[in-house]
């Protein structure tokens, strides 16, 4: 990209930025169509984030149990999975997950809008599409990607609690109290606060990919491409910034 | 080729009497990059009248109305629309302004995710804030009947044929009770027959909601079955104006072939 391009390119992105959060905080308030967008984010991911969160959880508790026996330290066991579930596996898969599903959805949903001029009637017709479609969606998926996350996390801890039990009988107790010692606040917060974060990025890399799409139908699959992609790039870089960031305070 | 200031020397006015202007262009134009696609077009548009803006496909037409309605920004002239110069409106002016004027798209444009009584509904809770199902069934039964389709409210617009979602996105725009239409190639892609009840339809919101219109189309019976006037557009310019029977002798080699078929 020409050194021009990418300077209006990033001045669309900086405005589009900005009219979420003028928009977010200017009545009238969207929260029918937020509540609507929740319900929809949380139903379209909920199948996916439960089936590869249990999977995630089983396969790590069996991929780590010969090394830690190796050491004779099998009873760490929930504590390792626990850290690595709450820490950095739930956050990361869930947004993956959304990042596909709920960022091809909106990408595409929104560049469709546009091709077809639908975008445009509501402008016409005074509806402020933009806080309707836009905001509402960001701020869905901002709001529910820490539920999911929290989700994740217990489905997965679940898949771990089934492996382990099926292969050493422990209880559900003692490995739900191992869990939970070894568990810290700051474990949990981060966790929300990365998932907030990637449901931010999520929402507004998709609809910004959707709202401003090219016209015609290649534009709604470059669309939808495009906010999976970034969306999913994003989400490396937010997990990392937010590594660093966290070990601060550890 | 007449220029705007040509067209300015034949006032409108004269051939639509002492009716007032509800919309005035003047000198607008607009290109996108190098093309040039409006070059300097002025025009009125009169109370109750209905301004069909005949041209061939990519002569700018259904830009001028973007223009109107701050769709697309006009790179310089004067768009004076209900006494507001959309040009110098700020976005909350803009709305206020958009809710007196009625857009029906060439595609229709209607919301797929929503059933017609929805799509219907929408710019009445959006604008107006009802929220009373009452209130919102009579005011989407009305408007249904008035575009002859009252049986369709709980209808998906995919349902819907080509002609009835044109209908239905009229509707959409008259439940707000518009001062002004414009209608971006209503008959396009239609059969004669359905072309001709849309026309139909078109003069009849005039006379019940006495609305003035801007019909932008290439299709010459709609322009002899709904014009008042005609504006004929060639490159950007506005090449004629003059009633359907008058632009019909036209010599013109641009504009005779339209009336040769």
């Amino acid at each position: 990209m020409k050194f021009k391009p990418l300077l209006l390119r990033s001045a669309d992105i900086y405005q589009f930025f900005q009219r979420i959060f003028k928009q977010a905080f200017h009545a009238p308030s969207e929260w029918r169509e937020v509540l609507k967008q929740c319900f929809a984010v949380g139903n379209r991911s909920f199948f996916l984030v439960t089936f590869t969160a249990f999977l995630a959880g089983v396969v790590f508790t069996r991929q780590s149990r010969p090394s830690l026996s190796s050491f004779g330290a099998e009873s760490w066991l929930p504590s390792l999975v626990s850290q690595a579930v709450i820490r950095s596996l739930g956050p990361l898969i869930t947004g993956l997950i959304c990042a596909g599903k709920l960022g091809s959805n909106i990408g595409a949903e929104l560049a469709s809008m546009k091709v077809t001029e639908q975008i445009d009637a509501m402008e016409v017709s005074g509806s402020r599409p933009f806080s309707f479609l836009v905001v509402s969606r960001v701020t869905a998926t901002t709001l529910m990607l820490p539920l999911l996350v929290v989700y994740a996390d217990c489905v997965a801890l679940l898949g771990s609690f089934i492996t382990v039990n099926f292969i050493n009988n422990t209880g559900f107790k003692l490995y739900f109290n191992t869990v939970a010692s070894h568990i810290t606040y700051l474990d949990i917060f981060s966790s929300l606060i990365k998932a907030t974060f990637f449901g931010f990025a999520i929402g507004f890399i998709s609809s910004y990919a959707g709202y401003n799409s090219d016209n015609g139908t290649t534009g709604v699959g470059k669309a939808a491409n495009t906010a999976v992609v970034i969306s999913m790039l994003f989400i490396f870089i937010i997990d990392l910034v937010m590594l660093q960031f966290i070990n601060l305070f550890r | 080729m007449d220029t705007s200031a040509d067209y300015l020397k034949k006032s409108s006015t004269a051939k639509m009497g002492n009716r007032p202007i509800v919309a005035s262009l003047r000198h607008v134009k607009k290109s996108f990059g190098a093309m040039e696609v409006l070059r300097d077009i002025s025009l009125d548009l009169h109370q109750n009248e209905n301004l069909v803006i005949l041209g061939r496909s990519g002569t700018g037409k259904s830009v001028l109305i973007k223009c109107m309605v701050g769709l697309i920004r006009a790179d310089t002239g004067e768009i004076n629309v209900l006494g507001c110069d959309v040009r110098s409106l700020t976005p909350d002016q803009l709305d206020e302004l958009r809710l007196q004027i009625g857009f029906s798209f060439q595609g229709s444009a209607l919301y797929d995710s929503m059933t017609v009584r929805q799509n219907l509904e929408f710019p009445l809770k959006r604008n107006k804030a009802i929220f009373k199902k009452k209130e919102l069934e009579d005011l989407v039964i009305n408007a249904l009947k008035d575009v002859g389709l009252e049986n369709t409210s709980d209808k998906m617009p995919s349902e819907l044929s080509g002609g009835m979602k044109k209908r239905i996105g009229i509707a959409r725009t008259l439940i707000l009770k518009p001062k002004i239409m414009l209608y971006d190639e209503p008959t396009a892609g239609l059969d004669p027959i359905t072309a001709t009840e849309i026309n139909e339809l078109i003069l009849s919101v005039r006379e019940k909601y006495n609305t003035s219109s801007i019909i932008i189309t290439h299709d010459i019976s709609c322009a002899r079955q709904t014009s008042d006037r005609i504006i004929a557009l060639v490159n950007g310019l506005n090449k004629e104006e003059s009633t359907f029977d008058e632009l019909k002798q036209t010599k013109d080699p641009d504009l005779a072939p339209f009336f040769s078929y």
